[in-house]
């Protein structure tokens, strides 16, 4: 063996949105993936590793889908420049192997066309021949080949069929540089455009017989999934099903895990001398892994059915349906999956605001998406609701403390699309970024890859939001713990401590919101996550802040607060930015401290409105 | 503005009735005579621009094309059938697209 036959080689997957081309990136590259960013972009960057069967090592990278090298988003900017060996701190790929849905060639044979004119050796992998193959679609492989000026193997990533085939071109192709040519590519226009899709109509004709039995099925199906009302009324009665099920699934292993670290701070506090170490690790770190942690299993959930929805094709049958809707609120039809992850934490939600294309949709959403829900607010939601709403049946049928659970989720979203209807109709004011996207064929989703997808978005959440929320919650720990009380102090420690003064000053200026100084020193340590605010207060009230004194808690807080003041709480909460993560996910995200900074001062403005308004109507109605 | 799709070149393709894709209810079917970038309307996108998108997703002359679906307000956007392909538009964007229709 030559030392140029075990040169590892870099391959790049090119191809159209839905041709497959992550289940064959997942099907070369199994677990062995790594995800990172593109430098200085929040493009994502997915490369694996493998070792061919001759001994090669081959790094494939899986670019961003395209309908053509002429970038358009910062996803194609990247697919455009990897291709063309441009981009920065990235070698040029050895071999590009453009992936094609087999059924469905019309439109990827002018990207082949476009790929051509780089000049780079190419393989056209076309895959889920499988399927083409049933519906009796006749392909003649010779004459593409001859046509394209490139080899092409088939594929069907899902069954690792033609995987080795491929392997072996990618060899060839690094062994004699074959096809390789000048780089005569540059952005078509118009009319180049026109002129690429007759060429590859042509070649369609030439070379494929249209099926015999083609799929009606997506047909059938769309019928009635896009159909106007049941449509909707579907898509509604699925997000309630998903929306149950991260709730309902989640609990026991969140539980789990809350409980199972817990445990490990009492082991540590037990078996550690009492002092500044102890309460670092135990309430600093391990109290910080945890509190990410314990929304990994929820995020799992949702993370689960995005990937079904999208594998089997509905997530851009959701999107169709619900663009009218969204766009009344200046949103556009793709900003939906990152506003239904935000619902189970709004850092997952903002991360996945990267599907949509124009930096302006972007960022509206980026900045409505944590007035969802999130599930870290459950926790401050329960405990108030439980001590000051009456466990009493409405209208013979719904229970109040639902109620105003649902009251809170519905107001969270109606101030969401309010905001973001404010930012498109005030500030960004200008036409809508066209919708235009294509409807897949519905599949199945295949378990494996969805599993491999699964385990990739858990460690890039796992990763980013670890790196993001464990320094804050450091951070916060020494707000929370220094300075020491005095020698012989009467009040919890925190009192003393830069949150407990802090909150001290700035407890006058909550105080028209009826808010009390115990409050405000719950907020401070409350910024490092919502739920926290709940085991504060325990500390501040002196009943500690562990499972068997939350009823107490509840007992206390309702003999100590006015009705109007828990109300009042809950308002600040709806709106509050008490989540210091989600904003340097934004800071991330967009690169810039401005868009955090608009964002935390939005939304304390909102939250104090909000319980200004809530407090004194409440007052006014004898709730004080 | 909005009746800028509808030039001259349109009537020279046929002696059938042109309209904008934008007209189409569901069900109907025809071919693409026209494609261009003008929507007569403010985009967020420069014409020479979303005639290029246009084309890249198929919408170009000769393509047949059949409404499959319309959404519930204002029967926008709309699900179109484009030679083999499904593809959902604005119906904003669909005026940029002149099609003879069949029958």
């Amino acid at each position: 063996m030559t030392d140029t036959a075990i040169r590892p080689a870099r391959i790049a997957l090119v191809g159209n949105p839905n041709s497959g081309k992550t289940a064959l990136f997942n099907a070369l590259t199994g677990a062995r993936q790594k995800v990172a960013n593109y430098a200085g972009v929040t493009v994502e960057r997915k490369e694996g590793q493998l070792v061919t069967p001759g001994g090669r090592t081959i790094r494939v990278l899986d670019l961003p889908g395209t309908y053509s090298l002429r970038a358009r988003s910062p996803d194609e900017v990247v697919t455009r420049d990897a291709v063309l060996g441009r981009l920065s701190g990235e070698t040029a790929p050895d071999v590009l192997v453009c992936v094609a849905d087999a059924t469905n060639l019309r439109l990827v044979l002018r990207l082949v066309l476009e790929l051509k004119q780089v000049g780079r050796p190419f393989v056209l992998a076309l895959n889920m021949f499988d399927i083409a193959q049933r519906q009796g679609l006749r392909i003649d492989l010779e004459q593409l080949s001859r046509e394209i000026g490139a080899p092409i193997v088939t594929t069907v990533a899902t069954r690792k069929r033609g995987l080795d085939e491929l392997l072996t071109q990618v060899d060839t192709l690094t062994l004699t540089h074959s096809n390789v040519g000048d780089n005569t590519w540059r952005e078509p226009s118009a009319a180049e455009i026109r002129a690429a899709h007759g060429e590859a109509q042509r070649i369609y004709r030439d070379c494929v017989r249209p099926p015999e039995r083609p799929d009606t099925l997506t047909g059938k199906i769309d019928a009635v999934l896009l159909h106007p009302v049941a449509g909707l009324l579907i898509l509604a009665a699925l997000m309630f099903t998903v929306f149950q099920s991260v709730f309902a699934w989640a609990t026991v292993p969140a539980d789990a895990i809350d409980a199972g670290f817990a445990a490990l701070a009492g082991l540590v506090s037990e078996h550690l001398p009492e002092g500044l170490l102890a309460s670092f690790i135990a309430d600093g770190l391990i109290a910080g892994v945890g509190s990410v942690l314990v929304f990994l299993p929820q995020i799992l959930v949702l993370f689960f059915f995005i990937l079904i929805l999208e594998d089997s094709g509905y997530m851009t049958r959701a999107a169709f349906l619900l663009d009218k809707l969204m766009g009344v609120a200046g949103l556009h039809g793709r900003a939906f999956i990152p506003l239904l992850s935000s619902f189970a934490c709004a850092i997952p939600g903002i991360m996945s605001t990267r599907v949509i294309d124009n930096k302006r949709d972007r960022l509206t959403t980026i900045l409505i998406a944590p007035l969802m829900t999130c599930s870290a607010r459950l926790p401050v939601y329960t405990l108030i609701i439980g001590a000051f709403v009456p466990r009493e049946t409405v209208a013979g049928v719904f229970n109040l403390q639902g109620l105003v659970m649902f009251g809170l989720f519905a107001t969270g979203i109606v101030f969401a699309l309010l905001v973001s209807a404010i930012i498109r109709r005030i500030f960004w004011r200008g036409a809508a970024e066209p919708l235009m996207m294509e409807l897949p064929t519905y599949r199945w989703p295949e378990p494996r890859n969805v599993a491999l997808n699964l385990w990739t978005r858990a460690k890039i959440f796992m990763n980013r939001a670890g790196r993001i929320i464990l320094p804050l919650m450091v951070l916060v720990w020494v707000l929370s713990t220094f300075p020491y009380p005095p020698e012989g102090a009467t009040g919890p420690a925190i009192d003393y401590s830069i949150a407990g003064r802090v909150g001290k000053l700035i407890a006058p200026v909550m105080e028209p919101i009826g808010f009390n100084w115990q409050m405000t020193v719950a907020l401070i340590p409350g910024m490092a996550a919502r739920e926290v605010a709940v085991a504060v207060l325990g500390t501040v009230y002196a009943v500690g802040g562990d499972a068997d004194s939350h009823d107490a808690l509840s007992t206390l807080l309702s003999q100590q607060w006015s009705l109007a003041t828990a109300l009042a709480f809950l308002a600040w909460y709806v709106f509050a930015p008490q989540c210091m993560p989600t904003l340097g996910v934004v800071k991330r995200e967009t690169n810039s401290w401005i868009w955090p900074t608009v964002m935390f001062f939005y939304m304390v403005g909102l939250a104090y409105l909000a319980a200004f308004v809530v407090y004194h109507t409440a007052v006014a109605l004898g709730a004080g | 503005m909005s009746d800028a799709v509808f030039t001259a070149d349109d009537a020279l393709a046929s002696d059938a009735p042109t309209r904008a894709l934008s007209t189409a209810a569901r069900g109907e079917t025809g071919v693409i005579v026209a494609v261009r970038g003008e929507t007569g309307a403010a985009e967020a996108v420069a014409p020479d621009e979303l005639e290029r998108r246009l084309l890249e997703m198929g919408f170009v002359e000769g393509a047949r094309i059949e409404i499959l679906q319309e959404g519930l307000f204002g029967r926008d956007p709309i699900a179109v059938r484009v030679d083999d392909t499904r593809v959902a538009l604005r119906r904003r964007e669909a005026r940029a697209v002149t099609v003879q229709f069949d029958g």
